[in-house]
């Protein structure tokens, strides 16, 4: 690899990583606003005929459809259902191992299976005329036992999908149960939700699509609000049985996606069928509600949690049973409890552990992954354990973490279940971040207004975290780096941003190497036909695999030019030397002839200039870490819970852009507070659900939450050049036991051991009222 | 029907459907595309403009209801290239990520300001409680409305 030559040959420059650079995405978006789907004016696009689902009102049903009535309206272009499918064979699942029994067809197929599920899908020619038409399209439903409660399928009295024999759809399972808490002098169990919630990007999902060319050569462009632009387009082509270099996938700007949208959707799919069919562009744009109904929800497990260990706050065994519901059609939701068994243990030294997962499929909308996806239920799960553990044998929460940490030395090191953690200082972020929100102080408040009866209590919560990032097989990202002939660069990377900032990150690492001003660099991503190949943006992956791209890239580029320089000063190429200050190169010991990238670039291709493909391995996963304080005051009669402070570390390794690194962890932690004290998805018994929009589902604003005092700390991985990990799940993670720790710990005197999230003010109010009896 | 209304300024006559709210005719019939729509039940404030200087959310106002009045959206804010100070703010402090919730936010913290030019933080929060963003926790946004009300008094 490049790496040592680049450096060993480069006069120094202060370097630009690590400083607060504004966001150079920044301008567009206040002054003109970003181009969503919905926005595209592309005269492509024009005549397109626009689609509405007719969905399902029932969560089981066999159904009859007829659109009769609906297809004769004027101005009604189609009206079709799953018959006009007949031909394609269902879309391959998202994930290779979900059971093919347990796919879902393009649209219900004879049975609906959630409320939601699109029936029939409309093609009007104006865009308001859907709605009025979907009204014509007669649905019988003729009702089937609904299965909602996980622990009901579990137990297979109903099946979903009698040819699968179970509704059981994946189940995984680590270390064995055998005489697990035999030799612990206490031990605790509880059971515990981790609620369903809605990933609620503020944009909803849309589509926009065109055929051109005609038979064989006929390709198809694909505009989608998504987070994985070349996943999407193989999935488009799986679905239309097409090479994928006839589909063209172009991510617009892309508002918010949290996980939810990783790939494309059934509703999305359709559309590339029905453009070919009609022959005419498509466009497609849900409505909050369907978005509600449709996008999928994350978390959404049962779990029992049981720990052991000594009087003195040693933990010795820990157990986690998960119940996952993944609602009618195994997604990524399915696959949660392998990322949750995989963190299991958290950030502690624990002698012996089991895990047992099962997921299974009810009448209720698909569980995706949603900010975290796995690893949030894992901590919560040792979280939650780790405070009932301390409050059954009366010690701080605090100190009993302290006792049962991973040691900074210990790394690198593979826990009982599997994880092969890369580095960390488990101990130094709880230290910092106790001393940073003066827990000893808060404790000590604690104690004066229980002592003075003030009902206004006080409660304190922490946790310790740690996640995987980039996991969990060692993972890979493109980049191409282009030095233009008049010296200006654009670097192609196959991440896919959605507000992370890679054009401003990414243009940061590539100036760092190549001696490039920043307002000379532009970062392309988004566009198949641009971009070579990527993995997107998800699991936090980006700058440590697409970042570290970049950074490879770069190095490669100033190699290649050194040779190209050697050639124009007829010189070797270890002589060469880039000098960043000035843009150019030398010869080493006559620096006063400098030639400049342009010049360098141009003697590649006059044309092209200089274009360097690359192509960064990692060589595993990465844990990135932290601890988090949440304060938190309830109002002892009546239950109303406000949150006072979150101070958080969150160590991620080095920081290439405090500006965004600090925006990423607000945002995780608001997510990560929103579940544990507001948000959740509910279904009633028939599977009717109760948030479908906005003012049902309690997406806080900026009214219900604080400022937050983040605390920095930067520990390196071994696994990429630039030390660095993700960050952008971090905050989630870490937030949500935290808060209900603090909502808890504030009740916990008076025999409070546990509260379920959302910790309204009822099930506060119902919890002290059942502890004083 | 009919509807003359000003739009950044610019005065437009446009024919459209009895029903047509204002954030449709703004984005479909203007092409001014800034203003987002993100609920259906008034939550979000992502299509909230300044309808005479105050600030509306444009998915519940009938189009023809403005018919005389005069619309400000993202797009017309700024003074040519001098931008407003809330777009600095927001520039400054890092108050977007996706920019979706952003062009509702900025006009919902323009009304503020000019109803309260020197709010405390608390203020802020409330003031735009009807303003949902996903992606910053808020933190920045409230950050660069200070940012935007401290130049105000500055000047
Ligand atoms: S679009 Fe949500 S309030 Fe108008
Ligand atoms: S910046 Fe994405 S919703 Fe606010």
């Amino acid at each position: 690899m490049a790496e040592s030559a680049g450096h060993a040959t480069c006069s120094r420059t202060v370097s630009i990583l690590g400083t607060r650079v504004m966001r150079v995405e920044d301008p567009k978006f206040l002054t003109t606003g970003g181009v969503y789907v919905d926005d595209l004016r592309d005269p492509r696009l024009d005549g397109a005929g626009h689609v509405t689902y007719v969905r399902s009102v029932m969560a089981h049903a066999r159904v009859t459809v007829d659109v009769a009535a609906a297809s004769g309206v004027p101005g009604v272009l189609a009206v079709v259902t799953a018959a006009d499918f007949a031909d394609l064979p269902p879309p391959p699942p998202p994930l290779g191992f979900i059971p093919p029994a347990l796919a879902r067809p393009w649209l219900a197929n004879g049975v609906v299976r959630y409320v939601g599920e699109p029936i029939a899908a409309i093609v009007t020619e104006s865009r308001y005329a859907g709605e009025d038409v979907a009204e014509l399209v007669s649905v019988d439903y003729e009702p089937l036992t609904a299965v909602v409660d996980p622990r009901d399928a579990a137990g297979d009295a109903t099946l979903l999908f009698a040819d699968h024999g179970s509704n059981t759809a994946l189940a995984f399972e680590a270390g064995s149960l055998d005489g697990l808490f035999d030799d612990c002098e206490v031990v605790v169990t509880q059971q515990i939700t981790n609620q369903r919630v809605a990933p609620v990007p503020l944009e909803v999902r849309g589509t926009a699509c065109v055929w051109e060319g005609s038979g064989d050569d006929a390709r198809l462009t694909f505009w989608a609000s998504t987070q994985s632009p070349h996943g999407a387009r193989d999935q488009i082509a799986a679905a239309l049985e097409l090479p994928p270099e006839r589909v063209h996938f172009i991510a617009p700007d892309v508002g918010g996606g949290f996980g939810a949208k990783f790939g494309v959707s059934i509703e999305d799919l359709v559309l590339a069928v029905l453009s070919r069919r009609l022959g005419r562009p498509m466009r497609w744009t849900e409505t909050r509600t369907e978005n509600m109904l449709g996008m999928g929800h994350g978390r959404a497990q049962l779990q029992t949690v049981t720990i052991g260990g000594t009087r003195d706050g040693r933990i010795t065994a820990y157990s986690l049973d998960v119940l996952q519901d993944s609602g009618a059609y195994p997604h990524f939701g399915a696959v949660l409890p392998f990322m949750t068994q995989l963190m299991a243990t958290g950030t502690y030294d624990i002698a012996r552990v089991a895990v047992r997962t099962k997921s299974v499929v009810t009448n209720t909308a698909p569980v995706v992954a949603y900010r975290g996806a796995g690893r949030p239920e894992a901590t919560a799960a040792i979280e939650r354990a780790v405070d009932l553990f301390a409050a059954e044998i009366g010690l701080d929460p605090a100190e009993v973490r302290r006792r049962n940490l991973f040691a900074k030395d210990a790394f690198r090191l593979t826990t009982q279940v599997g994880a092969a953690y890369d580095s960390g200082d488990y101990a130094g972020a709880l230290d910092a971040v106790l001393a940073a929100a003066k827990y000893d102080e808060l404790r000590a408040e604690q104690r004066r207004r229980r002592d003075s009866g003030d009902p206004m209590l006080l409660g304190i919560g922490v946790s310790n975290y740690v996640e995987i990032t980039a996991g969990p097989e060692a993972g890979t990202e493109f980049a191409r780096i282009n030095v233009k002939p008049d010296g200006s660069v654009i670097v192609y990377t196959g991440t896919s941003p959605h507000g992370q900032g890679h054009a401003t990150s990414f243009a940061m690492l590539a100036a760092d190497e190549l001696g490039v001003p920043l307002d000379r660099i532009t970062v392309l991503h988004g566009d198949t036909d641009l971009v070579a190949r990527g993995g997107g943006t998800g699991g936090s992956r980006s700058l440590q695999l697409g970042g570290a791209a970049v950074h490879q890239g770069a190095l490669e580029t100033v190699d290649r030019a050194r040779e190209l320089a050697g050639d124009l000063f007829e010189a070797a190429a270890g002589d060469i030397v880039l000098d960043k200050a000035r843009g150019g190169f030398h010869v080493a010991g006559s620096p006063d002839d400098v030639r400049g990238w342009a010049e360098v670039a141009t003697s590649a291709d006059a044309d092209a200039g200089l274009i360097v493909d690359t192509d960064f391995s990692a060589t595993g996963a990465t844990f990135p870490f932290g601890a988090h304080v949440a304060v938190v005051e309830v109002d002892a009669e009546t239950g109303y819970v406000r949150l006072v402070s979150m101070t958080t570390v969150d160590d991620a390794g080095p920081v290439i852009n405090p500006v965004v690194v600090e925006g990423q962890r607000h945002g995780g932690i608001a997510q990560g507070v929103a579940q544990a004290l507001f948000e959740e998805v509910r279904y009633d018994e028939d599977g009717n659900p109760q948030s479908t929009n906005l003012t049902d589902y309690a997406f806080p604003s900026a009214a219900e939450l604080p400022d937050f005092t983040l605390v920095d700390m930067a520990t390196p991985s071994p696994l990429n050049p630039l030390g660095v990990k993700g960050i952008g799940e971090a905050g989630t993670i870490g937030a949500t036991p935290a808060v209900q720790n603090a909502v808890v710990d504030a009740v916990a005197h008076l025999g409070v051991r546990h509260i379920e999230m959302p910790t309204t003010p009822e099930r506060v109010w119902r919890a002290i009222q059942e502890a004083s009896k | 029907m009919n509807v003359t209304l000003t739009v950044n300024g610019v005065s437009h006559t446009v024919d459209v459907e009895d029903r047509t709210l204002l954030v449709h005719l703004l984005r479909d019939h203007l092409g001014l595309t800034a203003t987002n729509i993100g609920c259906d039940t008034t939550s979000c404030g992502a299509c909230t403009v300044l309808l005479d200087g105050e600030s509306v959310k444009s998915c519940t106002v009938l189009a023809a209801s403005v018919d005389g009045q005069s619309v400000t959206t993202l797009e017309g804010l700024a003074d040519g290239e001098r931008w407003h100070r809330v777009q600095e703010g927001f520039r400054a402090k890092h108050g977007l990520q996706c920019g979706f919730c952003t062009p509702g936010m900025v006009m919902a913290a323009v009304s503020l300001l000019a109803e309260n030019p020197s709010p405390t933080a608390a203020q802020v929060r409330e003031g735009l409680e009807g303003n949902l963003c996903r992606c910053t926790g808020y933190h920045n946004i409230v950050a660069a409305v200070l940012e935007a009300a401290e130049g105000s008094v500055a000047r």
